[in-house]
Parts: C-alpha cells; structure tokens; sequence
C-alpha cells in the first residue's frame, strides 16, 4: 500500500514550519555506509596547487565537484601569491566561508581553508592531519609521517632493518612501533620532537602490533613470551603488564574503543574459523564481534565516534575493506584494501591497495558514506607504503 | 527514492524561512598559519647502544612462572650478540600449509635434526625464524609467523631441548624466500627456518 506522497509532503513541511518557529532543526539521514550521496560542489577561480589540494581534500571526504548549477556549495577564490577563498551555499542563499590567507604555504593555507568549510557546515576537518606508515626502502623498510594526503613525509627511522606497525599517540607527536633494528622483533616508543626514542616492549620471543589508547595511557600488544602470541596491556610506562588472552589460536592486531573500555581484536575460534573479538581492556572473557559471515576479519580499527569497526576480510587472494556496527553484525564492503585507520571525522578512512600482482602497497583514502576513495601521493624512492596510522 | 527528493524540498523550504542570516560580503580576517612540522630523525647510532630502556620491559626481572599445561615462557631475549649461522641448518627448513602453524609430520626428521645436534653441542642455542607468504595482511601474518616458530620450538622442547636454548622470531612475509607470486613461490615462503647461535669468543 503506497502512502500518499502529497500528503506525506503536507505533513512534512507543516512539521518543518512548526519547528522553525523554535529554531533550527537539523535534518539528518543516517545513511548505510556506502549508501550516501557526495556533497556537490564546484570550483572557480582557484587554480593549480591550491585548487589540487581543495579537489583532493574534499573528495576524500564525500564531496564530488560538479557544474556550478548542479552544486550546492560554490567556492570561488584567487591564489596569487596568498589564497583567498569563499564559499556560498547555494540551496541556503548564504556566505559559508570567505577569508583570505597567509603564512607557511599555499598548500598548508588551502588545506586551511578546507577545514574552515567543512567545519562551518558541522563537520570535523581533517586537511591538517597527518599519518603514519611504513615504506619500504631498499630492502628493509622505515616509518615514515606525512601529511595525510601524502605530502610533506619525513623519515621517523633510519635504521636500514625492517619496521612494522606504527601507532600514533593521540593529540601527541609521538609513537610506537615494531623495529627489528636490534635483532629481535621489539616495540619502541618515539618521540617525533626530540628525536629521542626508547624501547618500549623487548621480551623474549616477539613483541608485535602496538596499539595505544586513546587517552594515551596504556597500551596493548602482542606477546609471545609466554609460549603463544596473545594480547597484553600495559601502562605507557611499561608497568603493571597484564596478560589479556589465553589460547592456542594466536591472536593480532589489537585496537582500542574510544572509550578505551574494549580491546577488538582478531583471533581464530575453536574451529578455526578466524573471527574479531573484543575484552575489556581491565580484563575479562573475550566475546566474538559477528561480521556477517564476512571471512577472516583481520586488521580492525574502531571509529573515533564508537559506531563503526573497520577490519580487511579475506577472499581467497582478494583483500576488501569491511565495516560492521560496533556491535556486531552485517558487514558492508567498501572497497578493494587492508589495514584500514580512521580518521578523527569517523567517516574517511586510510588503508593500504595493493598494487597489482607485485605484493607492493599504495596508501588510500576512502569516504566510508560514500565509497570515494583516492590514492595518497606516494613516497619518492620507496616502492610501497602500508599500515597507516592516522594521528587522531 | 521519493523521500530523499522530499528531504532536499524539505531543506529548501527551511532554507526560505531563514534566508539572510550571516550574509557578509568580501575577505574577512587573516589567518596567520603555523610552520610545517619538521620532524627529527633519531640519530645514526654509535658505538654503544644509544636506546635507552625503559627499564621496565626489557624483560629483566619479570618472573615467569608457569602454570601446568602452559608452555615454556621465553623470559628475555636471549642471545645477544652471539654469532649467527644460517647455513648449518638450511636443509632443515619447516614448511607449513596455508593459514596454518602445525607441524607436519614429512618435517619431523628436520626437526629432529636441529635437537640433536643442540643435544652434542650444549653452549649453541638456536633461533627459529617464522615467515609467511604473501597472501595475508600484514600484522596477521606477524602473528602467524610467530606461531609458526613457537610451534617449532615447543617440538624440540619435547625433543629434549631446554627452552632456554630456542628462540622464536616472526617476520610476517617480509622476508620471503622466493619473491615470485605463484603458488609454488608461496609454498616456499611459509617456513620456520633455523638460525645456529654460537657463544661469542671470549
């Protein structure tokens, strides 16, 4: 049975009439992910590098760019010398945005001036964010951080041996991360400012995938000197070591809650079958976080916001980035990837495609709404960068 | 299809009823930017070991207690600084099934190989090496590969061998033995190797 659209139409409008009176309402479209539409937005009078920097930072975070009768938001501007920009939203006849800009670069003032945008329409911005990953170089591999589309990497190693894992402390420049550098699979704590780093993790066996709370005060990992690979916390001293898991199947790449009350992770059930679980970071039994039936979950990442996990699924010789509610439940396929890290918004993620058959990585972003996604700029004189770690 | 049109009718009519607001014309303020971050990259190492150790987590000191049925814990990293030797036991590779970190049965003589010689020469230890092939993510396959060695090494454990004397680390696939991507390629690449550990010269 239809419902009458016209009168479906009467009784929204009479409601929106009503509500206005009392002051604004925000209409919102929880939207499955994948299923939404891009933002549209054109582009005039900015060019070059400023203009590439706005297309890249916007489409990475669900907004497509389109004829200026089709778009909502126009964005207008010059960059000669210094970028100077506004935004008007068409649909609403108002001013969103309209600055000029100075200091650092032409670059760094448009990735600016992208945030002031997204930020003045009530979204958190992501244009002066960086990542962390791994790149390989030669025939080991470095930490490296960048700016989030890529630009601007500086080298956080130089040891010339093998890295793995990187994770970045929230609000700090700081991390930690698996070095092979003394010969033996340890986590190091860094300190991007100083320099200065220390290790963090050097028990017998191997000492695997660092993950830090997001309140910056403990930190969970794997362990195996105990005789099998399990999760372990500790605080971000070091101290107070507690063994979280139990059991033959190894497990992996731990994440944390934003409320830091949970540890997801990947293991493998009694049968074999792999699956993520989560424990409470104080301890606990592990409960399985059902995918769907989506095969071998590895790799998850919690959203900043606590309603998503990101994890790779596993198809055969086939690699897709996955979303599930926090909870458990139906997985959404998103795109072709691994290792996926959100961003502070909770809807871009980073994660790393291979490149063709050749088992080398490139870095992506992808908009979880609306399954936008595009490459990062890659390391000169590295041929693969993989496991980002958004700085959130 | 129909509500999502009604919900752009929707806003265009909330648009109407608050038209004008914060409608100012031409550049407003400066923002001055911050500098771009310039990162340090910690210093080349000299003769010592410039990583300081939080004290806490090298290991020293911890107890390892075990609890029965528990396998030997693997205290601190063992070893430091003893020579290496690759060759002595590249016959004796370990090779294991896809996603898998149980010993088969075709390498128990490999292993048995490894014990004994451990057995005759009681100042060497050994270090066994877990890989992977390429056909998983990358911090799964640490993992697995660390199964994979502990799998190793609690066989010669039962073989006589005190757990004192094995060391287990993981490379994920970041080490293979064969960088080609055909099945036969990855066969090769999921393996505990194992590395002969002398005492240094005194």
């Amino acid at each position: 049975m239809k419902k009458n659209p016209l009168l479906l139409t009467i009784a929204c409008v009479s409601t929106i009439f009503s509500t206005s009176l009392h002051g604004q309402i925000t209409i919102t479209q929880e939207t499955a992910p994948g299923g939404a539409k891009p933002v549209l937005v054109n582009l005039s009078g900015i060019s070059g590098e400023a203009a590439q920097v706005i297309q890249f930072d916007l489409y990475v975070q669900g907004f497509a760019f389109t004829n200026a009768d089709a778009a909502q938001y126009l964005i207008s501007g010059s960059n000669n010398g210094n970028l100077q920009a506004r935004v008007s939203d068409r649909f609403n006849k108002s001013t969103v945005v309209a600055k000029a800009y100075s200091g650092a670069s032409l670059r760094r003032q448009a990735h600016v001036f992208v945030d002031d945008f997204v930020q003045a329409i009530g979204r958190k911005g992501i244009a002066q964010t960086k990542i962390a990953f791994k790149g390989k170089t030669g025939k080991g591999s470095e930490i490296f951080l960048a700016d989030f589309d890529g630009f601007s990497a500086v080298g956080v190693t130089k040891d010339g041996n093998l890295v793995a894992a990187p994770s970045m402390i929230s609000g700090e420049l700081a991390m930690y991360y698996v070095s092979y550098k003394l010969n033996h699979a340890d986590i190091f704590y860094q300190n991007l400012t100083s320099g200065s780093r220390k290790i963090f993790a050097r028990y017998g066996g191997s000492n695997l995938s660092p993950a830090v709370s997001p309140d910056g005060r403990k930190v969970a990992m794997i362990l195996s000197k105990d005789g099998w690979a399990e999760l372990y916390v500790c605080d971000a001293d070091g101290s107070d070591l507690v063994r979280l898991t139990k059991s033959k199947e190894d497990e992996s790449s731990p994440c944390w809650s934003p409320d830091g009350k949970w540890i997801c992770f990947a293991t493998k059930q009694s049968n074999q079958r792999r699956t993520l679980c989560k424990i409470p970071s104080s301890g606990g039994s592990p409960q399985p976080i059902s995918t769907g039936g989506v095969p071998s979950p590895t790799e998850p990442d919690w959203s900043p916001d606590g309603k998503w996990i990101a994890f790779t699924a596993q198809f055969g010789k086939s690699f897709q980035i996955y979303v599930v509610p926090a909870a458990g439940g139906a997985g959404t396929s998103l795109v072709e990837g691994e290792d996926p890290s959100w961003a502070p918004n909770s809807r871009t993620l980073a994660f790393a495609r291979r490149n063709g058959g050749s088992g080398d990585y490139v870095l992506s972003l992808l908009d979880v709404p609306t399954k936008q996604y595009k490459d990062v700029s890659r390391l000169s004189g590295s041929n693969s960068q993989s496991q980002p770690s958004w700085a959130r | 299809m129909k509500f999502i049109k009604l919900t752009h009718l929707l806003v265009l009519a909330l648009a109407l009823t608050v038209a004008g607001s914060g409608c100012k014309k031409g550049p407003q303020k400066t923002t001055p930017l911050p500098s771009g971050y310039a990162g340090k990259v910690p210093s080349e190492p000299g003769s010592g070991d410039p990583l300081g150790s939080s004290g806490k987590t090298d290991g020293s000191g911890v107890e390892s207690g075990k609890l029965p049925g528990d396998p030997t814990a693997q205290g601190k990293p063992g070893h430091d600084g003893w020579a290496e030797n690759a060759e002595t036991f590249k016959a004796n590779t370990v090779h294991f099934a896809f996603d898998s970190s149980v010993l088969r049965s075709s390498d128990a003589s490999n292993v048995r190989s490894v014990a004994d010689h451990l057995k005759s020469n009681s100042a060497q230890a050994v270090r066994v090496e877990g890989h992977c092939d390429e056909r998983g993510t990358e911090e799964y396959n640490r993992s697995l590969g660390e199964r994979r060695a502990l799998a190793i090494r609690e066989e010669l454990i039962k073989l006589g061998i005190s757990g004192d004397r094995v060391d287990t680390i993981s490379y994920g696939k970041d080490r293979p033995a064969d960088s080609g991507h055909s099945d036969a390629a990855h066969e090769k690449n999921r393996r505990g190797e194992f590395i002969l550990l002398s005492p240094p010269a005194a």
